[in-house]
Formats: structure tokens, C-alpha cells, sequence
């Protein structure tokens, strides 16, 4: 197990061995290089100086920053942020200074870590490309040309392109493990309740999850034990105390029964990406895993019940956007009117089409034909999982039907945008955990990533079937496109 | 069912999201939301009856603090956010009536 490059600046700061101001100006100079990729809405460059100038004052004092000294993290621009722009990429809050922090930033702040900057993505995260950010693109660092997946595509692209060693994100319905995939790095999405949301703006709150991103499944297992735990501030956070992974890290798969979901390898996914999980696959099972299939009927369901239980939901949470407390106000002689002008301008397409589609979904009439019956094959999904967790220990599946795509290739027709979740979508509905780790290339040597899903709480068995995955893929090398240092965008290394 | 979505229908949701759509945008939209509506058709094949909704993926009841005060957020700092203030208070046209 090697380190990743954020465990390695940690190692390096706790002991005195480098400056985290050292770490921070790396970061912040090659977010600056990095600025074609579009990863940043804001870099808050002088509050990280002065934070890694206290952290490398402490450590002369003697004192531990923490498991993140000095280490730079991205936060997704939906995680609040005191004093500093939150935009959710929409125009609708451009500007608005929260007046808290969000848990994950209080905890980051604990643990040592720094915070460089906000990232794009697609406006209130609705979307599977980043192209619905109201600032205007993201790309993919191993093809310009190409999307960064999303919504978390300004994350992906920060830690894809050695921007920053990690960077957290926000997953409702594959947000964090799609654009990992798609930027060939490792993306995870904790069970449901694991991580307060607690000051992350709310899209579908019975969906929502905040979770890590990272170049190495070490590194992504770092930043998950930091912002993991119970929050008296988020009344779904779990109580449950959180397990050490240091064992489940360097634990074998020996043993570990592993099983592919058929429904998710089927029609609408590409042929290299099915290659890639065989391949997948077959390197566990070498590794002395018994791995079989598996079928969970209710999975190809899962997105018509996603896209009728997060509009419905995200049609009452984007409620609140009303031109009265805080963002956007289009002036009118009546509050209503207001209210319209103001939402009006404020919302890209993508979400006043989500927030129709709720609306409709939960409309008097439609209630029992759409949300209705979406609740109830949520309950379908949750016991297919539970049924196929009594033969197996994890589930494998791929994170994307496909590699990276180029831009407006599937803004045209918004269900063909949609069809990008069919294998991310389930784990939210159950509220398990599950991660996309890179594992090789596919079309036009682009990143693939292959999906491991464990049951609720199971983050140690998911996290041991990750890093075995990392250690069997041959010629491993951590996935930065171009780590810590200037220059163009290039194409990607991908093995 | 012929039609899924109406352009009536859209009106209407769009008056209850309290947002104002364009000509171009109710036609659009109509047919967007119409292929998602189609797409979701394919949950008609399952047999629902007896299986109960889930709304939550974990079981958690309403959860309560102790009841003892504690400061709420910064007064000016979250009224420096709003686009008008008046005497401590967010200000907004009026609800009712003319503007005076």
C-alpha cells in the first residue's frame, strides 16, 4: 500500500520535514497553471497562506495539526463557506457569503487541512457533465476537448490535474464517483447519514451525501475518516461511532465474496468499459476473491425512481429561493412577481426542468402515478440489495456506461444526459456506500472506473475490496494527469 | 397513455415553481419532460401493490435536543446577505395590493 500524495504531505509536515506553506503555494501555483481547465469558481489563495503559516507555527510549538496538516483541499461549491462565495454554480446565489461553515469545513480546519478554493459544477448539482454550471465549463484534464463528468466535475478536474491532492464533493445520485471515473481518479460516496450535511446546500435531501475525491484509495480513505461521524447538526446523521480502516487498507480479498451486478453490465453500457470490469473482475478473483454474479432486478429501475424522487425533492428545497434572504433579486412592484422574475433569471434550464418535473411528480392527480409508485420501487431496491448482500460481501458494477464524452454531445436531449447515472443512482436510493476506483483505460486511452458497492456501514469491506483493486491493476501509477506541476493540458496517462 | 405531459400541464407546474416560461421554453420543455415522464413509464411493468413507500434510506425518528438556548447565527451578518433590509427586518414588496 503506498502512500497517496496527500498522506505523503501530512507524513511531511507533522514530522517538520516541509512547510505546509510549502504545500499550499505547490497547489496554488499549479491551480493558476491550471486555470484553462475551468476547475475553480473561486481560490481563496491568501486565507490558505495565512492558515498553512499557523499550521507550520504550531508544528514549530511542538503541536500535531492533525492527519491533514498542511494538505490542500478543494471544496465543491455547494459546501458552505464563511465569509467566502458559495454559488452552487448558479446565478442564482452568485455572490452569497454564508454566514456559517458547513461540519465537513469545521473538521478539514480540525484535521490540519487547507482550503484553496471552490469548485465548479453543475448549477445546484443537477447534472452529469458540468456543463450546466452558470460560469461556463469544466474540462476533462486528460482531454480538453472532453467534460469532467459531474456534477462534481470542478472536484474531479482539481485532483485529476494535481491541482490539489483531494477534494470533497457532493453525491445525490453519482455526482462524486461518475466524474472520478471520468478523470481517472477515485471518488466515494459514504452511506447515507455517515457524513453531516449539515451546511451543504440541499438538492434531494434523502439522497444527498458529501464524500471524498482523490488520486489513491489511501488518500480518499484519509479524507473520509476526517469528515466522518456523527453531527448534532444533522438530525440523519448516524450515531453509530466510525471503524479504523488501516486494516481494511491493507487487508487481502481472500475470501471476499464479490458479486457482479448483471442488470448494471447489460444494454447502454460500452463494450471497453464492460472489458474493464472483467478485467476487474478477474484480478480479484486472481487475488483469491470468489467472485460470481449476481442479479438485483429492481437496479434497472432505480433511475425512473432517481429522476422522480430527486426533482420532487429538489422542487421543495430550491423553494427557498425566493429573492428575500439571501442572492438574487429581480425587482417588481408585488412579491410574487418578484418571486418569478427572480427565479426566472435566476435558474439555468436544467434546473427549472427539474423543479417542474418535481412539482409535477408531486402535483395533485399525478402524486400516486409517479412519486407515489418512485417511493415504493425505492423499497424494491433496497431489498434486491439486501437479498443480494446475503451471498455476497460487495458488489461490483461499472461507475459509467461510458468514457468521457465531448462537450454538447448530450446536452441536446436531457434523458440521454440522465441514462449517464443508470449505475451510480442505486446506491443513493439504498443510502449504501460505494466508490469508483480507476482501473485502466478504455476508448481512446480515456480513464474507466469500476464501481465497488458494499451495504450500509460496510465503508471497511468496500475500502478493502478498493485498495485491492488499486494494488492488482498493473502498472499502477496514482492517476494526476500532471501532478504539482505547470504546463498545458495534456493527454492522459492512464495505464 | 398518448400524452404524458401536456403543454397545460407545464403551465400550470410552472406557475406552481413560480417560474415564467417562454413560447419557445413551454414547447421545449414540454417535450423534455415528456420523454423523462416516458422513461419512467418502464416501473408500470412491476407489481407495486402491498409494497410500501420508502421516503428515507435509514430508519430515524424525530430527534431532539435538550431544550437549553443557544446563539443563533450572527443578526447583521445574515441581513448583510438580503437584497433589502429596513429596521432589522427583511423588506419585500407587497404581498397584498399595490405597491404604495
Amino acid at each position: 500500500m503506498s502512500p497517496g500524495p496527500a498522506a505523503a504531505i501530512a507524513a511531511a509536515v507533522r514530522a517538520g520535514e516541509r512547510s505546509a506553506a510549502s504545500a499550499v503555494q505547490e497547489s496554488l501555483t499549479a491551480i493558476a497553471a491550471g486555470a484553462d481547465l475551468g476547475a475553480f469558481n473561486a481560490v481563496t489563495a491568501e486565507a490558505a497562506l495565512a492558515r498553512a503559516e499557523a499550521i507550520d507555527s504550531a508544528v514549530a510549538a511542538g503541536e500535531d495539526p492533525g492527519p491533514l496538516a498542511g494538505v490542500p483541499v478543494a471544496l465543491k461549491d455547494n459546501i458552505c463557506t464563511r465569509g467566502t462565495p458559495t454559488t452552487c454554480s448558479s446565478r442564482i446565489l452568485e455572490g452569497w457569503e454564508p454566514p456559517y461553515d458547513a461540519t465537513v469545513v469545521d473538521l478539514l480546519n480540525a484535521a490540519g487541512a487547507v482550503v484553496v478554493g471552490k469548485t465548479n459544477m453543475d448549477e445546484f448539482a443537477m447534472g452529469s457533465s458540468t456543463e450546466n454550471s452558470a460560469f461556463g465549463p469544466t474540462r476533462n484534464p486528460h482531454d480538453p476537448g472532453r467534460v469532467p463528468g459531474g456534477s462534481s466535475g470542478g472536484s474531479a478536474a482539481a485532483v485529476a490535474g494535481g491541482l490539489t491532492p483531494l477534494a470533497l464533493a457532493s453525491d445525490t445520485g453519482g455526482s462524486i464517483r461518475q466524474p472520478a471515473a471520468l478523470c481517472g481518479i477515485v471518488g466515494m460516496k459514504p452511506t447515507y447519514g455517515r457524513v453531516s450535511r449539515y451546511g451543504l446546500v440541499a438538492f434531494a435531501s434523502s439522497l444527498d451525501q458529501i464524500g471524498p475525491m482523490a488520486r489513491t484509495v489511501t488518500d480518499a480513505a484519509l479524507l473520509y475518516s476526517v469528515i466522518a461521524g456523527h453531527d448534532p447538526l444533522d438530525s440523519t446523521s448516524i450515531p453509530e461511532p466510525v471503524g479504523n480502516l488501516n486494516g481494511a487498507l491493507a487487508g487481502d480479498v481472500d475470501g471476499l465474496r464479490v458479486g457482479i451486478v448483471t442488470e448494471l453490465c447489460g444494454e447502454g453500457i460500452d463494450g471497453d468499459v464492460l472489458a474493464r470490469l472483467e478485467a476487474a473482475a478477474g484480478a480479484l478473483a486472481s487475488a483469491g476473491a470468489e467472485v460470481g454474479e449476481v442479479s438485483v432486478p429492481a437496479a434497472v429501475f432505480g433511475l425512473s425512481a432517481y429522476f422522480l424522487i430527486a426533482p420532487a425533492e429538489a422542487s421543495s428545497n430550491l423553494a427557498r429561493y425566493d429573492g428575500v434572504r439571501y442572492g438574487l433579486r429581480v425587482p417588481a412592484p408585488g412579491a410574487v412577481d418578484m418571486n418569478v422574475a427572480t427565479r426566472t433569471a435566476g435558474f439555468g434550464d436544467e434546473v427549472k426542468r427539474r423543479i417542474m418535473l418535481g412539482s409535477f411528480a408531486l402535483s395533485a392527480g399525478y402524486y400516486e402515478a409517479y412519486y407515489g409508485k418512485a417511493l415504493k420501487v425505492r423499497t424494491l431496491v433496497m431489498r434486491d440489495f439486501a437479498a443480494a448482500y446475503e451471498r455476497f460481501d460487495v458488489l461490483l458494477a461499472p461507475t459509467s456506461p461510458s468514457v468521457a464524452f465531448r462537450f454538447g454531445e448530450r446536452t441536446a436531449n436531457p434523458l440521454t444526459m440522465y441514462l449517464s447515472d443508470v449505475c451510480t443512482v442505486a446506491s443513493n436510493l439504498a443510502g449504501h456506500p460505494a466508490i469508483s476506483v480507476p482501473f485502466g483505460s478504455g476508448a481512446d486511452g480515456l480513464p474507466v472506473g469500476v464501481q465497488v458497492m458494499a451495504p450500509a456501514l460496510g465503508e471497511d469491506v468496500m475500502f478493502r475490496a478498493a485498495a485491492a483493486l488499486e494494488r492488482l491493476l498493473p502498472g499502477t501509477q496514482p492517476a494526476a494527469a500532471r501532478a504539482g506541476s505547470a504546463g498545458a493540458v495534456t493527454k492522459g496517462t492512464a495505464p | 397513455m398518448a400524452e404524458r405531459i401536456s403543454r397545460h400541464d407545464v403551465v400550470h407546474v410552472a406557475w406552481l415553481a413560480r417560474l415564467e416560461l417562454s413560447d419557445e421554453e413551454l414547447e421545449r420543455f414540454t417535450s423534455q419532460l415528456a420523454d423523462v415522464l416516458d422513461h419512467a413509464a418502464d416501473v408500470e411493468a412491476l407489481d407495486l401493490d402491498g409494497v410500501p413507500a420508502t421516503s428515507h434510506p435509514y430508519p430515524v425518528g424525530n430527534v431532539l435536543r435538550d431544550d437549553v438556548p443557544e446563539p443563533g447565527l450572527d443578526r447583521a451578518e445574515v441581513l448583510a446577505q438580503a437584497p433589502e433590509t429596513e429596521a432589522g427586518q427583511f423588506r419585500v414588496p407587497p404581498v397584498r395590493g399595490e405597491a404604495p
